[in-house]
């Protein structure tokens, strides 16, 4: 167990709406708000909680790749555009893919631990409904190695994962990995369904698990996906604050409000070379298994994950890589019921990137602010029950094919 | 037959046409993926956009290039694989402009019909005009030493008719796209008495490839879609007239076209449709089919007035639809034309009339949008029409007579031989004209 050096907590998670298709009020066709209006709502939703800007020290925006969705770099230099008190403040971007919004959480707690700052205002951005999904897959494909773009699916990242899926159900039987994908949406979307900001919120499908199981179509999409696996293409932005004690006395946040961070896992694996197993997530393995070390807990103390699931496939193998379940399980722990939202440990609780959405940059943050929710009981409809002898909340936020990773333990704050 | 050698120099006769460029779009596409074979590599393929509108051609190109850009995001899962050689193209975005570029490559937009007399297959979709067609037929097949073959997409001419005229000796058949050609999944094709072979086979697999649905119709004017459509729209006008003894042309033009679209459940009612066709096209393709036609008139007065007033449907060069019998307002019938006024009635004013007249609608009836798609949709229209049969309103009697009509027609396609069966009826109507349901059923039994 490594403590870390000072006390360090969350407050005034803000997540904008997920936009995309699924969304009532969006339509391609029509003028869409733009980074700058995802950015100044985050940004002004979270000062507005902490007593305002005067009270920032440092800012951190976590973006993937605007410079190509939207033609935008320098993006700390928004932060004065969010509010003119942040105005000469000091202020960071970060990039890892689509683990982003994760290592912006990280940059934040390590100024709070370095004691730089005591409050830092963590928001993660994108918007990719700026093009068509064939074109965003190539920009998405930065995420991988480029030089393996040329021999990659035209739907580069499906296509990670559809191999991921092949070799999955390869050897540990097709129709129950199907299956259990098949409930991971269900349940991904019934959770979206009483998320108001949530992509999926609009959702009326009756048979979910019918769309879950439809089979994958090689020939228009890829191998061992469908759509229904997939995680749309979303617009969107969350923000959030993390501060010392000090901070939190500044913003005049109490600690029934606030969660402590008790311990995050970083790991970086090459981004040159295959995945050493396609079955498993290993370096998510590592992140997770440093985070649980630190904090001095075994996953038995874990009461809700928020996890990565780009993919369904990715959804079960992490349930693997926590150690829910056996190498090969993973779907069993998921047909049993035990992630849905009622189970023993529910996932993704505000649908997660299938259901709730996936703005790249801005997923690691969502996640945080979803795990802030629900330990401090304010997730309104998609409150779940918090047991008391499982007090702790694990976020997991993945760049790339398993490669750049975070995973962070949350406890309520006492 | 060589599939690939015929298809090296393609003519398409009225290019720019809304027909035309439908059919240009899919064979420059043919054409490319062909070229793109590992074993075409370096043969040279021509297809001529021939068009006399020099202006027609231009947006023929910036259509190409649009609708080249959607076909290849489509299909670019294969096309991945295709270009998979080449190192400089990586992206998406690389591989699906170069794909544009190669098809646009095949391309030659001409004012000149000379441009044919190269060519070893004509596909023709000019106006539907039985002796301009055998002119240009002839003319190309004098001055072409390659003995070309020719695919009409004449929707009435007897086919046998341009042959002898233009003296073919058989290397001319029917293969009549649907609007808009692109989309519509049917192709009828149509076979001449003493047609060669090899350009059916050559027919079969282009449509084949193209991913159409074929019907083979024998060669009697109007074929099977214009035998069908040309008939039931005639009966919809005779309906419309015989109703007008009891109200206005307007209100029985509303409530004709209300019991085709909603009573019947079709994707639109049939004086929409005839303005969707245009309304001096269906004037014209009567007027082409009604000599062959014995013990029958295929002829309205109503179309001619119309057409006397300048009142003539069809479609803008943009797509959006024209006014006819009908006012459209982003491409929604919003009011109706009043013959003795020369002016539109707005729905809303004579619907309420209408509506009353026709009674209430049949408790099972379902918009034709909700059930097309419907895998269970037989079990739907047999419940809507037992209950329809059961109803004595004036709404119903006029929608059980239309279908038993339609349905008359259809049979009659089959006993004079047009259609070769009635499933071959219905897969027409369900593919070609977007019905729901095959008029050759029995629901009313």
């Amino acid at each position: 167990m490594t403590k870390l050096r000072r006390k360090v907590y969350m407050i005034a998670g803000y997540n904008t709406i997920s936009m995309g298709t699924g969304r009532k009020e969006f339509n391609p066709k029509k003028e869409r708000p733009g980074l700058e209006e995802y950015i100044k709502e985050a940004g002004q939703g979270v000062l507005k909680a902490i007593g305002g800007a005067q009270n920032v020290d440092e800012s951190v925006i976590g973006n993937f790749i605007g410079a190509r969705f939207n033609a935008q770099a320098n993006m700390a230099a928004f932060f004065p555009f969010i509010d003119e008190g942040l105005r000469y403040k000091p202020a960071v971007r970060v990039e890892g893919a689509c683990g982003t919004g994760a290592l912006a959480l990280v940059t934040g707690i390590r100024s709070v631990l370095a004691e730089t700052a005591e409050v830092v205002l963590v928001l993660g951005v994108e918007v990719q409904n700026t093009v068509k999904a064939i074109y965003g897959a190539d920009i998405l494909a930065a995420a991988g190695w480029a030089k393996e773009r040329k021999e990659g699916h035209a739907y580069f990242f499906p296509g990670k994962f559809s191999d991921r899926s092949k070799a999955y159900a390869q050897k540990f039987g097709e129709e129950k990995a199907r299956s259990a994908m098949a409930k991971w949406f269900q349940n991904a979307i019934e959770n979206a369904r009483l998320c108001p900001t949530a992509q999926e919120y609009h959702n009326t499908t009756k048979d979910l698990i019918a769309c879950g199981m439809n089979k994958p179509n090689p020939k228009g999409f890829v191998d061992a996906l469908n759509v229904y696996d997939c995680s749309k293409v979303s617009d969107g932005a969350s923000a959030i604050a993390i501060v010392s004690e000090e901070g939190l006395k500044r913003c005049g946040i109490s600690k029934h409000d606030a969660v402590e961070i008790i311990s995050f896992g970083q790991a970086e694996e090459d981004i040159t070379k295959a995945p050493e197993d396609l079955t498993a997530l290993t370096t998510t393995k590592v992140a997770v298994q440093k985070a649980l070390a630190d904090a001095g807990i075994t996953k038995d103390l874990i009461g809700t994950v928020e996890t990565h699931d780009c993919f369904t496939i990715a959804g079960i193998m992490a349930t693997e890589a926590i150690g829910f379940a056996e190498h090969g399980k993973g779907t069993d722990f998921v047909l049993e019921g035990n992630t849905a939202r009622n189970g023993k440990v529910p996932f993704n609780t505000t649908g997660g990137l299938v259901g709730w959405g996936h703005p790249t940059g801005a997923t690691g943050v969502h996640q945080a602010v979803t795990i802030l929710e629900q330990l401090t009981g304010k997730a309104g409809d998609a409150q779940i029950n918090i047991k008391p002898e499982r007090p702790y909340g694990l976020t997991i936020n993945m760049g790339g094919d398993d490669k750049s990773l975070v995973a962070i333990v949350y406890k309520k704050a006492e | 037959m060589n599939y690939t050698e015929k298809l090296q120099n393609v003519t398409v006769l009225g290019a720019a046409g809304k027909m035309g460029s439908g059919i240009l779009l899919l064979t420059a596409i043919e054409m490319a993926d062909l070229s793109l074979k590992p074993e075409n590599k370096g043969k040279l393929f021509v297809l001529n956009a021939m068009d006399t509108s020099s202006e027609g051609l231009r947006g023929l190109m910036k259509y190409l290039k649009t609708q080249v850009l959607k076909a290849a995001e489509k299909k670019i899962v294969g096309l991945r694989d295709v270009y998979k050689d080449r190192k400089d193209l990586i992206d998406n975005s690389d591989i699906i402009n170069q794909y544009a570029e190669d098809v646009l490559f095949i391309v030659r937009p001409t004012l000149n019909i000379e441009a044919a007399y190269e060519s070893t297959v004509i596909f023709e979709a000019i106006k539907e005009d039985p002796d301009l067609k055998v002119k240009i037929f002839s003319l190309i097949n004098q001055n072409n030493k390659k003995s070309p073959w020719f695919c009409t997409n004449t929707s009435s001419i007897p086919i046998n008719l341009i042959d002898s005229k233009a003296n073919l000796g058989g290397r001319v058949l029917g293969v009549h796209f649907y609007n808009p050609p692109a989309i519509q999944k049917l192709v009828e094709i149509i076979k001449p008495a003493n047609v060669d072979n090899d350009l059916v086979e050559f027919a079969l697999m282009l449509s084949k490839n193209l991913k159409k649905i074929v019907v083979p119709s024998n060669d009697f004017a109007g074929f099977i879609g214009n035998g069908h459509f040309m008939r039931d729209a005639l009966y919809g006008i005779q309906q419309a007239e015989k109703l007008s003894e009891r109200m206005s042309l307007t209100e029985a033009v509303f409530v004709i076209n209300k019991v085709t679209q909603d009573f019947l459940i079709r994707p639109m009612g049939i004086f929409q449709l005839i303005d969707y066709v245009g309304i001096d096209v269906c004037q014209y393709i009567m007027s082409v089919m009604n000599p062959y036609l014995q013990d029958e008139d295929l002829h309205s007065s109503l179309l001619d007035k119309m057409l006397e007033l300048g009142v003539r449907g069809g479609q803008n060069s943009d797509g959006s639809q024209k006014d006819g019998f009908l006012k459209y307002e982003k491409g929604k019938p919003v009011a109706i034309y009043d013959i003795t006024k020369h002016s539109y009635t707005l729905m809303s004013e004579v619907q309420p009339k209408c509506d009353d007249l026709l009674g209430k609608l049949p408790t099972t009836i379902q918009p034709w949008k909700a059930v097309v798609g419907n895998k269970d949709k037989e079990s739907v229209f047999r419940t809507y029409y037992n209950e329809l049969k059961t109803m004595e309103t004036v709404g119903a009697e006029l929608a059980r007579n239309y279908a038993k009509r339609s349905k008359e027609i259809g049979l009659k396609l089959v006993a004079d031989k047009v259609a070769f069966n009635e499933n071959d009826v219905n897969t027409v109507l369900l593919t070609g004209f977007f019905h729901a349901y095959g008029p050759i059923n029995d629901y009313l039994i």
